[in-house]
């Protein structure tokens, strides 16, 4: 790519995050080739070699949009989001780290030092005999090496730089982010911090809907491998803890068309504020019982509420972490 | 609002940062009261010329089942230090079953708080009916007494503040965990 064009800028970028939103971009297959031929995409770590000093180098706001993925643990990622935030018009947080902080957003149940022990110290699979820790910085041979500082709280996206707009998933749906391109490259952009899917929750889009009983009275969760699942029956009706009645829609319910249930991961929808909250809201009025015995014997079933409720948005949420003591 | 007879009653001192020390800390309770039984409780509090606590900041709705659990963590995040939820008792709820709906959302909100490291006595539910003024006035006292043995509540992210420059230059690794690390070394043969 030696000739200039003026075709817009893209960049890709990753934070704390697992590859998989990598994936979903991939996943758009012969998709992808048109967003490639319609864009100039001038960083992707996964696949391109552009480096930070080529972003540097770049005017500001000379790149259309920036798809940040994962969240913000460490203070490189922190470093790399406010630069493609200066030299960006838009930056779109890609996927549920980024939207809500995500998976690597539970480590908010833990402090820093209690990371370090289980990662470095104490778990079975490390083998560390002279209990070698991180450290900002150290030298080897002579050189002076430097790591990234680790901050003690995860944080979405949102709430290190300006934000504009959000595609929700874990990882996002290819039709949802083949939309949101669409949306985006249309020049008729919705209001700022719009989350780009359907704003309705998934139950409006399951193939299981009309199973769904109008009075559901739960007596016991049950957890996907102790049970044969119906195939066409509402999850919640079989007794699985399914977060569809809470969570967005715009998957095509894929979870729960593989007999999964919904684990929530594309966040609440634009009338809630605390996606946990809520779900534990819906969840809860379902339950069977109607004193406390009764109901502590069926949340016996749910070992796991923060994980359960707040799998992909405890940065996010209205509490944001456990507390340190 | 009821009445709050004994005007004389101090109110506690606010406190925008929150950090009180436990002397002379008050808490701030926000309690939210059910129209038909807890709310008209106070109501018949304040007009029988009854004392309770000051510390209740009274927030009534329609139903118990109408308090959210955004409610609660919204409450915990702007700075109560507890929160009181007050309904009518089993059977009596104006709305057949909200009551129940409250219970159930509240116990498992209280697993939740619970593992988020807040003392499960900051959050509360009663069931006080229209005609039990005298039992409001000691659930409020009560937890108020409970809560200003715990302290105040600290939450280690003030909402809408996450501090950008949060631990990153702090010594790496924390000087606890590199003497962990250093017994470690001495364990291993």
């Amino acid at each position: 790519m030696t000739e200039p064009n003026d075709k817009p800028k893209v960049a890709f970028y990753w934070c704390a995050s697992c590859g998989g939103c990598e994936e979903a971009v991939v996943d758009l297959a012969e998709g992808i080739l048109d967003v490639v031929g319609a864009v100039d995409i001038v960083m992707w770590p996964v696949a391109l070699d552009f480096k930070r000093a080529d972003i540097e180098a770049m005017a500001d706001g000379s790149i259309l949009a920036s798809f940040i993925n994962g969240a913000i643990r460490t203070t490189e990622q922190e470093e790399m989001a406010s630069l493609l935030r200066r030299k960006s018009k838009l930056v779109i947080a890609f996927g549920a780290c980024s939207q809500l902080g995500g998976i690597p957003g539970l480590a908010n149940l833990y402090d820093r030092d209690g990371i370090y022990r289980a990662a470095y110290l104490e778990s079975p699979s490390t083998e560390n005999p002279e209990g070698t820790l991180p450290r900002l910085r150290s030298r080897e041979n002579g050189y002076e090496l430097s790591l990234p500082g680790f901050y003690e709280t995860v944080r979405a996206l949102g709430q290190v730089i300006d934000v504009d707009y959000a595609i929700p998933g874990c990882a996002p749906h290819p039709k949802v982010i083949q939309s949101a391109v669409a949306t985006l490259l249309s020049g008729e952009l919705p209001p700022k911090e719009t989350v780009l899917a359907p704003d309705q929750a998934l139950c409006e889009e399951c193939p299981r809907r009309e199973s769904k009983p109008l009075d559901l009275s739960i007596s016991e969760f049950k957890r996907p491998h102790e049970v044969l699942i119906d195939e066409e029956t509402c999850l919640l009706a079989q007794g699985l803890l399914c977060l569809g009645p809470a969570t967005r829609a715009g998957c095509d319910a894929a979870c729960v068309c593989g007999n999964m249930p919904c684990s929530g991961c594309s966040g609440p929808t634009s009338r809630v504020v605390d996606h946990g909250a809520k779900a534990i809201s819906g969840i809860a009025s379902l339950i069977g019982g109607d004193d406390e015995e009764a109901i502590d014997r069926v949340l016996e079933g749910i070992p796991d509420p923060v994980g359960t409720f707040y799998r992909y948005g405890l940065p996010a949420s209205l509490l944001r972490r456990k507390t340190l003591s | 609002m009821p009445e709050k007879a004994e005007q004389t009653a101090q109110e506690p001192q606010a406190d925008p940062t929150n950090q009180t020390s436990a002397e002379g800390f008050e808490p701030r309770i926000v309690a939210l009261f059910c129209n038909w039984c807890t709310y008209m409780a106070a109501d018949l509090a304040g007009t029988s010329r009854m004392r309770y606590a000051p510390n209740v900041r009274v927030v009534r709705v329609m139903c118990s089942g109408r308090i959210d659990p955004q409610f609660v963590m919204h409450a915990f995040s702007r700075g109560a230090d507890g929160v009181l939820i007050g309904g009518c008792h089993p059977g009596d709820c104006h709305y057949q079953e909200g009551n129940y709906k409250a219970l159930r959302r509240f116990r498992l909100l209280r697993r939740v708080i619970e593992s988020l490291g807040i003392e499960r006595e900051r959050l509360r539910l009663e069931w006080i009916s229209a005609s039990e003024a005298d039992r409001l006035r000691k659930v409020a006292d009560e937890m108020a007494a409970d809560i200003r043995a715990l302290g105040p509540l600290q939450l280690s992210i003030p909402a809408e503040d996450f501090p950008t420059a949060e631990g990153a230059d702090a010594e790496l690794p924390s000087p606890e965990i590199a003497e962990e690390a250093a017994a470690k070394e001495v364990a291993v043969p």
